[in-house]
């Protein structure tokens, strides 16, 4: 079928066979390497995630502190917290035994993947979306940090829509399960410099004592300016991030998601009561 | 060093910039460049990746079937992207969380295909090599230069230290807005050009069509 061109003394690379075997042998040695860089790496990327995600978890606790703190302190830190699982349907946190039966290695269990599983998960009605997540899991993790017999601190898996991605953040609340004491976002993909800036550490220490709650509805704002300190209101108000007023408004959404009935809204009430 | 391998090194950085000359590759310059951080590594993604995916291509280009030879140019690119993504995502886990989306995109980014098409699969491995690095400095020439404006800029700063202090910190610098958002990449990639091509007259392309005097004009005449 080929037309023989060149010399003869020369192969004909454009010949059936060679075709097929320089083809196989290509995707035989990318697969081996891109096979082999993939397996040998994955343990040391996915200890750097559990790392990132530790850290932001004592970013919004308040226990790392920027420039003081040292990444070999992290495993030490996150040790006090206690990890509980939250059954978002039911509103509680299930014990241990529970927490077997449901099947839930606590230690790798991805909020993310199980919210696209059927089984684990539901799909939210547009009254309920607020947050734009379009499905929920129905199980999450809560980390608890108990000082002398009370909890301290509440560290909860937050995320919502912004304007260009899905933020993945860490709120931690004060035992009383209204005051803030620290949010984090670890993953967002929002305009660098305008709505990015929700990883701002100054913009983040403007949460620190605000009250979520009032009357037990979600009041906390996120409100376009600067708080006026003498307001009614400001307590329960956030300064707005400065040309980024969708990632605001969204950051606003996903906190009264899930610190709203539907979310963890419930649990921390009784654990108030 | 002899004088051809010298051109084939530094010519692209000026003499035949692949951004500024080609406008190849711009995609990825405006996407990524609003801190410096991010696109210096970037640009070291992108020459390690041009200038292996050329020497691998170089080292089997006698082999390669004509009527294949751009999806063998793409499985090795592509081979290589992962690659990479994965090492960064092991060894600087932070920025690899800003970056992922586009090191992954560094597969279409046509400088890497345009120098496989071009160059590897007619030069020897050791020239294609150099040719791939040499690309890949003239495209972190652009990039560096148009990551500077944006951040000093727009934030202030120069890889993350800060020079100007902001208003949100205290300071007295009101950052521009518009430094942050990948328009003003094409203002400055555009002002680039314009210096590049005011220096070096001989790369301005000739007019293909010359609008023709005005002929109300030209008869009262």
């Amino acid at each position: 079928m080929s037309d023989s061109q060149g010399s003869p003394a020369k192969k004909n690379k454009d010949s059936m066979a060679n075709i097929v075997t320089v083809a196989l042998g290509v995707c035989f040695v990318c697969a081996i390497i891109v096979a082999g860089s993939a397996v040998s790496l994955k343990p040391t990327i996915q200890a750097n995630k559990e790392l990132d995600r530790n850290k932001n978890i004592l970013i919004a606790a308040g226990l790392f502190k920027q420039g003081e703190t040292q990444e070999s302190e992290i495993d030490g830190l996150i040790e006090q917290f206690s990890i509980r699982v939250v059954d978002l349907e039911e509103k509680r946190f299930l014990t241990e035994d529970q927490v077997a039966a449901a099947n839930i290695d606590i230690r790798k269990y991805d909020q993310r993947k199980a919210a696209k599983v059927p089984g684990m998960s539901m799909e939210l009605s547009n009254e309920e979306d607020i947050a734009s997540i379009s499905r929920r899991a129905r199980y999450s993790v809560a980390y608890l940090l108990e000082k002398d017999g009370k909890i301290d601190r509440i560290v909860l898996p937050v995320h919502g829509y912004g304007l260009w991605s899905t933020l993945y953040g860490f709120l931690a609340l004060e035992g009383d399960g209204n005051t803030v004491a620290g949010i984090t976002f670890y993953e967002q993909k929002e305009t660098a410099g305008l709505g990015g800036e929700v990883d701002n550490p100054s913009w983040k220490r403007l949460w620190v004592g605000k009250e979520i709650y009032q009357n037990g509805k979600v009041a906390l704002k996120v409100i376009k300016g600067s708080v006026d300190t003498s307001s009614a209101g400001a307590i329960h108000h956030i300064d707005g991030l400065a040309g980024a007023t969708l990632t605001s408004r969204g950051v606003e959404n996903l906190i009264a998601y899930w610190l709203g009935d539907d979310g963890f809204g419930p649990l921390l009430k009784n654990l108030k009561g | 060093m002899s004088q051809n391998v010298k051109e084939v090194l530094f010519g692209p950085i000026l003499q035949n910039n692949p951004i500024g000359l080609q406008i190849l590759g711009i995609c990825s310059a405006l996407a990524v460049t609003s801190k410096m951080s991010v696109a210096l590594v970037m640009c070291i993604a992108l020459t390690l990746v041009t200038a292996f995916s050329n020497l691998f291509i170089s080292v089997i280009r006698n082999s390669i079937p004509s009527s294949i030879r751009i999806i063998v140019q793409m499985t090795i690119i592509a081979s290589l992207v992962i690659v990479v993504d994965q090492i960064l995502g092991a060894v600087a886990y932070d920025t690899s969380k800003q970056l992922t989306v586009f090191v992954g995109l560094i597969i279409t980014n046509c400088i890497v295909m345009g120098r496989a098409e071009a160059f590897a699969m007619q030069n020897p491995p050791g020239i294609s090599f150099v040719d791939g690095i040499g690309n890949g400095l003239g495209y972190s020439a652009v990039l560096m230069t148009v990551a500077v404006i944006r951040e000093f800029f727009g934030s202030g700063s120069l890889f993350g230290f800060e020079i100007l202090q902001l208003v949100t910190n205290g300071g007295w610098y009101n950052p521009m807005g518009i430094m942050l958002l990948p328009p003003s990449a094409f203002f400055i990639i555009g002002l680039l050009i314009w210096a590049l091509r005011a220096s070096k007259p001989d790369q301005v392309e000739e007019v293909e069509y010359e609008i023709g005097g005005h002929t109300a004009l030209t008869r009262a005449m």
